[in-house]
């Protein structure tokens, strides 16, 4: 019933175009319309679709993870780099303190010789005061 | 009854619609646009507006009219908002002509034959693709969806004569694209 009705509806289009090479034309254009679109209709979509999509996941995060690693790479890097300095920095603070120490002992003892040579120095008197120095001598004594 | 019923018969009553209309709405869309991931689109968006609407059809016209309906409405805004774009000169995704034509039942005819019919296809494809959006729609839904000009005039809204004298324009077309212009 259905290939009757369609027939008849065809035939109504073939006594719209009364042109034979016309209506073969626009019967073969009808077929191949139904037929793609029965082809398309039918065609299994989703899983391209999803391919696609974990493709693209997948690339996600990769480039993520390298992000992340880079990232925290980079930190842990400069907190190091930041260690080594401070500490290079605090050995040679502890270098010129110890350097300064030292100068100011070896300053101290050159003080302590020059105080040494004065007093001997002016212990030594002419030969002349000599028993006027032992007479402060024995002064100082008593 | 009860709402709960009336709202489980209403969706039974809609899915079989779906079913049964869907391939010919998902056709008259890929016919129009030649681009299958837009017409399956298209479809959807044209059935998720009957559901939503579903509860406000009368039953005046048949489903199938009613659903054509906004399947049209639907790919005329799809033009228009296209229209809008800057980029409009890109090229769409709809397949070529000669992929278009090539959809063609071998049946019992030889290689020649069928190589001139897929010429024929091809040049009626490139005739439709030079009508007007009206044009092309009364074309295709006259000679691919085999409707009568009444049910053209129902889902296009325009009065039947209208109809017909969009329908002659395009087939004198189509007929000067095969050379048959006399």
């Amino acid at each position: 019933m259905t290939r009757n009705l369609m027939s008849s509806k065809q035939q109504r289009s073939a006594s719209v175009v009364d042109d034979g090479v016309m209506e073969q034309a626009l019967v073969e254009f009808r077929q191949s319309v139904h037929n793609w679109s029965e082809a398309a209709y039918n065609r299994p979509r989703e899983v391209r679709v999803a391919v696609r999509r974990s493709w693209r996941l997948a690339v996600g995060w990769a480039l993520g993870c390298v992000l992340a690693a880079g990232s925290l790479s980079g930190g842990i890097y400069e907190h190091h780099r930041l260690q080594v300095e401070a500490r290079m920095a605090a050995e040679a603070q502890a270098a010129k303190e110890r350097q300064l120490q030292v100068k100011e002992k070896s300053k101290a003892v050159d003080e302590d010789l020059m105080a040494a040579v004065d007093s001997d120095v002016s212990r030594e008197v002419p030969a002349a005061m000599e028993p006027l120095a032992q007479l402060m001598d024995g002064d100082e004594s008593k | 009854m009860t709402a709960q019923t009336a709202g489980e018969i209403a969706a039974q009553e809609f899915a079989r619609v779906v079913e049964k209309h869907r391939p010919q709405i998902y056709r008259f869309l890929l016919s129009s646009t030649r681009d299958i991931d837009l017409a399956e689109t298209l479809t959807q968006e044209c059935f998720l507006k009957a559901h939503r609407n579903w509860e406000h059809f009368r039953g005046e016209s048949s489903a199938m009219t009613w659903l054509m309906r906004i399947a049209i409405n639907l790919q005329k805004d799809h033009w228009r908002n296209r229209r809008m774009q800057f980029w409009r000169q890109t090229r769409t995704n709809s397949v070529d002509l000669d992929e278009a034509s090539e959809w063609l039942p071998s049946g019992e005819r030889s290689a020649e034959q069928q190589l001139l019919a897929r010429e024929r296809v091809k040049q009626v494809w490139k005739a439709v693709e030079g009508l007007s959006e009206r044009q092309r729609t009364v074309f295709l839904l006259r000679y691919v969806e085999e409707q009568d000009l009444s049910e053209i005039a129902l889902a296009t809204g325009l009065s039947e004569g209208t109809v017909k004298a969009h329908l002659s324009r395009a087939l004198g077309k189509v007929r000067a694209g095969l050379g048959g212009e006399r």
